[in-house]
């Protein structure tokens, strides 16, 4: 998949991965009160990603280097969990929901609900679970197609 | 008390996490906690009252967790915490790896702690908790050395015996709670309960015991458990794990011991166990398999003792235990010293260690002369008690006793016969034999903490009748009538002389008996039994995933799909007045182009030769779905829709390039014909049963409610995602699960599959490029 690369697709990554990720985070957090969520912010971001791949761009990403897919993945499952379990500690039933205002001068109140941070962690495993799809039939197999001696680490 | 078996979890934690480069503190601190231990029981018990704590567990069910301790609690939480400290101070200048050292300290103290727990519990729900906490963390201790093969199977065999003796007794503890109402010793002995029920449950107990304490025909997995380092075998053998069956057949006597069945059990069990542990352990050259056999041996005489549930013979029992904790525990140590010194332990090729390690030498002596039951130690008390025990109880249960008698008097005489020969093998100068070459044991790491065992053993036999009072509090607690006295010269009455003609009798078959390995008279052993058993399960098993797991997608797509046609259909000849009464043939014109479109790209799928193209046709419904979604005013839905429909394309181009370009259309077994036959009925169906159940709803549904109650409780406008992250919140976090498994499910699968194609590796898998449309 080295072989080709598209201009076209290369300068269209550069300027839409960050905003298609900044999107992403919009959509997960407006998913409360308008269409959206965790889920479907998730999505788009994997989709940012996917593109990165299919430039072939993905190759100087640092996120591969940084974090692997599976910590991701973890990452989500354990704040999803960690919301989901915190009531406990405070005598109330898995999952309650609770709801803090503040009042902001110049941008008026702000509202956070405790299951905001229960869609974040959705939103966080959707990237690793396409991130390590993408990273065992795609980028893994790339490399063994390239040097087909050595087996992905 | 519970503070005290948390603090043994705790050290445990704080040793396997912290310490793992600092050996000397880790075995420190556990001698440490094991010291305490000891002192907290003994101070507790010096108190009028008994201690005793009750927690709730599972509130529902009744279940308490509740612990007591009583005399005999206090005299085995001795014998475990002492006898563990010392073990532990021996194991120090024992092992060389240091992270395979801290592991086994931080399970040896878990270890105490559970069986602390177990002797403690005053229910039998809780003694089963603390029971299988015993098995798992010796499971951990006889496969400590995971790098040898016969470890990890012996480990796996005592773990698969005791484990399936576990399920027995949990078994037995429900039937007991649903005879008698209750699951508490002490309510259980007061009403002394008796029926077809109460007899199944002890039995089932009983096996549970058995297991556990390696009785016949249960005793094989005790042998193989040998391949553990010596000081978990000194520790499993003499004080904890194999004592826990004991113990729990000396619970349950009081209430079910009257049962003529119980009793037989009991004495036919243990008396096999007894003589046959002997025979066994007359034929073996490794020192350490010999105590192993003895172990056997002396577990079959405590469980006859224990589970007669005669006064006399319970007193004798709880002396005994103790007396065979401390012989025995300092019987192994010694046994892992010569190992140490002389680096082997066949007692044929051991020649002169005796001249060379002279000290070691009768500190063993006398240990063994315990075992042998030979005055003055303290074995030869207690043996002797359970003698006259035994003569007595002959008035009260009559045969059963007789033949318990017979049983011990063999028993004793192998007993006796085994003990010479362990000693003269380890420790005799034979002819013919080269002295064996000896480097010696450090006398403060090994021999000392040894000494301390023999100590125990003569001083005890010497201070025999003080300590035989203070026994009286542990057989009370078992028993209110078991009292005795033990005593170093009991005068010449029937049960000396019977000893002296064992003792005499046992020196002439040790006589009598090469050192050479005799050939074994008895073909069928446990142990094999145990093997066929195994095997059996394990092919069996393969043969049923072979024939269910056929690896072929055709033949589970087939599966699936014909259950649910199964379902359906029978679902709709079932199924009363659908309460459908008009359908609306479109509600748009633009409704109506969707759908068309819909059924073009579906029969695309059908009849397309490309994978490739069917992939696309795929995608292209999927988008067609979603564009019905937001005409039905589903935003949410539509939008994970196309989302989930245009990542899956790229899925399926990672696949393809896996997979042939077009579809293989010849199959043997599900011709077309068939094929789309199949096909085109699931459909039909699925269509059918969507429009009669939209029409069948009774119940409200509960959307109204969820969208009243979304702003006030969940705190957002969006229904849907409310729902999602708060009214079902639980359903989500359990899909997010199944999400993050498969997602490391599919990593791993590549991962594997890459390897096998790597050259060099195993043969490459045949891809299965028979299926259909691919799902």
């Amino acid at each position: 998949m080295k072989t080709m690369r598209s201009v076209i697709l290369d300068e269209a990554d550069r300027w839409l991965f960050p905003v298609v990720l900044l999107v992403s985070v919009y959509l997960t957090f407006r998913g409360h009160n308008a269409p959206g969520g965790g889920f479907i912010g998730g999505l788009v971001a994997s989709a940012a990603f996917v593109l990165r791949y299919l430039t072939g761009r993905h190759r100087e990403d640092p996120i591969y280097e940084v974090f692997r897919p599976h910590t991701i993945l973890g990452a989500g499952m354990l704040v999803s969990t960690i919301t989901a379990l915190a009531p406990l500690f405070f005598g109330d039933s898995l999952l309650e929901s609770h709801i803090w205002k503040w009042k902001i001068p110049v941008f008026g109140e702000l509202k956070i609900v405790s299951s905001t941070f229960f869609d974040l962690g959705v939103y966080i495993l959707v990237i690793g679970v396409v991130l390590s799809i993408l990273v065992a039939l795609g980028i893994d197999q790339d490399e063994n197609e390239d040097n087909p001696n050595e087996a992905p680490a | 008390m519970t503070l005290l078996l948390l603090a043994h979890l705790l050290v445990a934690a704080v040793i396997l996490t912290a310490l793992r480069s600092r050996p000397r503190l880790a075995a420190f601190l556990g001698i440490g906690v094991l010291l305490a231990s000891a002192t907290t029981t003994a101070l507790l018990s010096a108190r009028p009252t008994q201690a005793t704590e009750s927690w709730e567990w599972i509130g529902e069910l009744g279940l308490r967790i509740d612990l007591a301790l009583d005399g005999m609690a206090t005299l085995m939480v001795l014998v475990i915490s002492l006898l563990g400290a010392i073990v532990l101070w021996y194991s120090i200048n024992y092992f060389s790896d240091h992270v395979a050292y801290v592991r086994f300290v931080g399970i040896f103290v878990i270890f105490a702690g559970a069986m602390s727990g177990l002797v403690m519990s005053a229910d039998l729900f809780t003694m089963f908790v603390f029971w299988e906490l015993t098995s798992v963390c010796s499971f951990l201790l006889i496969g400590m050395n995971d790098e040898s093969a016969s470890a990890r199977a012996s480990a796996l065999r005592a773990l698969l015996v005791t484990g399936a003796g576990g399920l027995c007794l949990l078994a037995g503890v429900t039937l007991f709670q649903i005879a008698a109402g209750t699951s508490s010793f002490t309510e259980l002995a007061a009403q002394s309960p008796s029926g077809t029920l109460i007899t199944v449950a002890a039995l089932l107990a009983l096996v549970g015991a058995f297991t556990k304490s390696a009785q016949f025909p249960f005793h094989f997995w005790l042998p193989g458990a040998m391949s553990a380092p010596t000081p978990v075998s000194a520790y499993l053998h003499s004080a904890t794990m194999v004592k826990a069956g004991i113990v729990l057949i000396a619970r349950l006597a009081p209430i079910v011991g009257h049962d003529d069945i119980w009793r037989w059990t009991i004495v036919l069990a243990g008396g096999t166990t007894m003589v046959f542990g002997g025979v066994r352990a007359m034929r073996q050259t490794d020192a350490k398999l010999l105590l192993a056999h003895s172990t056997v041996s002396q577990l079959g005489f405590l469980t006859i003792l224990m589970g007669l549930g005669v006064p006399g013979a319970t007193y004798a029992g709880v002396a005994h235990l103790l007396a065979h904790a401390v012989f025995k525990a300092g019987l192994f140590l010694s046994v892992g010293i010569v190992d140490h010194a002389s680096g082997t332990r066949d007692i044929r090729k051991l020649s002169g260690v005796g001249r060379s390690m002279p000290v070691v030498a009768w500190l063993t002596g006398l240990s063994a002369a315990s075992m042998a039951g030979l005055i003055p130690l303290f074995g030869f008390a207690t043996k002797e008690k359970a003698l006259v025990a035994l003569l007595d109880a002959d008035e009260k249960v009559g045969l059963v006793a007789q033949v318990a008698l017979g049983f011990v008097v063999a028993g004793s005489v192998l007993s006796v016969a085994y003990s010479v020969r362990l000693m003269r093998g380890l420790f005799g100068t034979k002819p013919g034999i080269e002295p064996t070459p000896i480097h010696h044991p450090s006398w403060w790491g090994l021999v000392i903490p040894m000494s301390l065992t023999v100590v125990g053993s003569v001083f005890a036999g010497l201070m025999a009748s003080s300590i035989g009072k203070w026994l009286d509090s542990p057989a009370q607690a078992l028993d209110s009538k078991a009292y005795g006295k033990l005593a170093l010269w009991p005068g010449i009455n029937t049960a000396f002389l019977l000893s002296v003609g064992v003792i005499l009798i046992g020196a002439f078959v040790a006589r009598l008996i090469p050192t050479q390995p005799w050939r074994n008279p008895i073909k069928i052993s446990g142990e094999n039994i145990f093997q066929y058993l195994y095997d059996g399960l394990i092919t069996t098993a393969k043969r049923i995933t072979r024939v269910t797991q056929s690896g072929s997608l055709l033949a589970y797509n087939a599966v699936v799909v014909l259950v649910i046609i199964f379902v359906l259909a029978a679902a709709l000849l079932a199924g009363t007045d659908s309460g459908v009464t008009e359908l609306t043939f479109a509600d748009s014109f633009f409704q109506f182009i969707v759908v068309l479109l819909a059924c073009a790209f579906t029969f695309g799928i059908a009849f397309t030769q490309q994978r490739f193209v069917a992939a696309l046709l795929l995608g292209g419904l999927g988008f067609a779905c979603a564009v019905i979604f937001v005409m039905f005013g589903a935003p949410d839905l539509a939008l994970t829709q196309i989302l989930v429909e245009t990542l899956i394309i790229v899925v399926f181009l990672f696949v393809l390039r896996q997979l042939p370009r077009t579809f293989a259309h010849k199959n043997k077994f599900a011709p077309r014909s068939i094929r789309i036959a199949i096909a085109t009925t699931l459909g039909v169906l699925v269509a059918l049963f969507t429009v009669m159940v939209s029409g069948a709803r009774t119940a409200p549904t509960t959307g109204d409610e969820y969208t009243t109650l979304a702003l006030p409780e969940g705190g957002g406008r969006n229904v849907v995602n409310v729902i999602l992250v708060d009214f079902r919140g639980v359903d989500t976090l359990g899909e997010i699960t199944v999400l993050a498994v498969a997602a490391v499910g599919v990593a791993n699968l590549v991962h594997m599959a890459n390897r096998r194609r790597r050259p060099g590796g195993p043969e490459h898998v045949e891809s299965n490029t028979s299926e259909g449309v691919p799902q």
